[in-house]
């Protein structure tokens, strides 16, 4: 028998801490066997957010510190700056990104940090119960917007992608989607170049992953991934937003 | 036949995302309880699995360890 795929080494036994069909297990996967086929376990460290994957330093065994909300990218630029030669990746989910870290990572973005980020979007603040996040969608019910997000009260969803792209410092930009076998091979390619960029030090890299909460959206798993497909792909659109030469 | 997808039954959580998007209907979520409470899924079609995985990458906790695919026969 030949060997198809197989679990990475790097995951850890211990079971996940997240609830049945939540796509963090998915992106956690994805790093690990990026980090292996690379060869970057050994010098890698990973910036773990505040929110549901901050547990995710037993999960993933490479070294690695918890940031305070939001601050993972601050952290993650002390990192890099003072040990240059590791491998830094910060993960961030889009409550601790998108908002309360906005200055942080759009700042360490500007200064063109070799750090690489992993940011997920699922459209709400997971882990405190469903509320409103930046990235809900208009007409979203969340526990803070019951009657749906409104424009006029709370605003538009934040497109983090094509803002950091604006910026002069990174160079390597994308949005991937973790809804289906396709999207997700898709999803390993850009955070292929997104890492390869921190290794080949062009600057800084950051990758969208469009993520699901089933729980919070009161959906099955396989609702919740339906409904990315149909109502958050078409305001998320997937793509490479920029991309410097000598990341292919 | 040996199985060709090998799936570690503590760690599923009964998602039901691998038999959504199985090409080939070969998965299902089993009558067996885990010690986490969840029926774990199961592969209870192994002749006409094709190995293509799509199990292994949706997965979101890890549970299908391995995908393997037979040998082509040598004529």
């Amino acid at each position: 028998m030949k060997l198809i795929y197989k679990k990475p080494d790097t995951i850890t036994e211990r079971d996940t801490t997240y609830c049945p069909g939540c796509p963090h297990g998915i992106a956690h996967r994805l790093i690990a066997e990026l980090l292996e086929e690379m060869d970057l376990v050994k010098k890698t460290v990973i910036v773990w957010p505040v929110g549901c994957s901050v547990f995710g330093y037993y999960f993933i065994a490479t070294d690695a510190v918890e940031a305070a909300h939001g601050r993972a990218c601050a952290m993650a630029t002390g990192i890099k700056r003072a040990h240059p030669e590791s491998f830094v990746i910060s993960y961030q989910g889009d409550g601790d990104l998108a908002s309360i870290g906005i200055a942080e990572a759009v700042h360490a973005a500007a200064r063109g940090e070799r750090i690489s980020v992993v940011y997920i979007n699922n459209g709400n603040y997971g882990m405190t119960g469903g509320q409103m996040a930046p990235t809900t969608l208009i007409g979203q019910v969340t526990t803070t917007t019951p009657y749906g997000r409104k424009p006029e009260l709370n605003g538009f969803p934040m497109h983090v992608p094509e803002m950091f792209a604006a910026l002069d410092g990174p160079a390597y930009i994308a949005r991937a989607a973790l809804d289906s076998p396709q999207h997700i091979i898709q999803a390993k390619k850009f955070l292929r170049k997104a890492f390869t960029a921190q290794k080949n030090n062009l600057g800084f890299s950051l990758v969208e992953l469009i993520s699901a909460c089933p729980t919070n959206w009161k959906m099955t798993p396989v609702e919740a991934m339906e409904r990315i497909r149909k109502q958050v792909l078409p305001v998320f659109p997937i793509g490479e937003f920029k991309v410097a030469k000598g990341v292919e | 036949m040996e199985k060709k997808v090998i799936i570690n039954e503590e760690r599923c959580k009964s998602c039901g995302l691998c038999v959504s998007v199985c090409p080939k209907h070969v998965l299902r979520i089993s009558d067996r309880i885990n010690s986490k409470g969840y029926h774990p899924a199961e592969l209870f079609d192994n002749e006409n699995c094709i190995s293509c995985g799509f199990c292994y990458l949706i997965c979101p906790d890890m549970a299908i360890e391995e995908v393997r695919r037979p040998e082509p026969v040598k004529k």
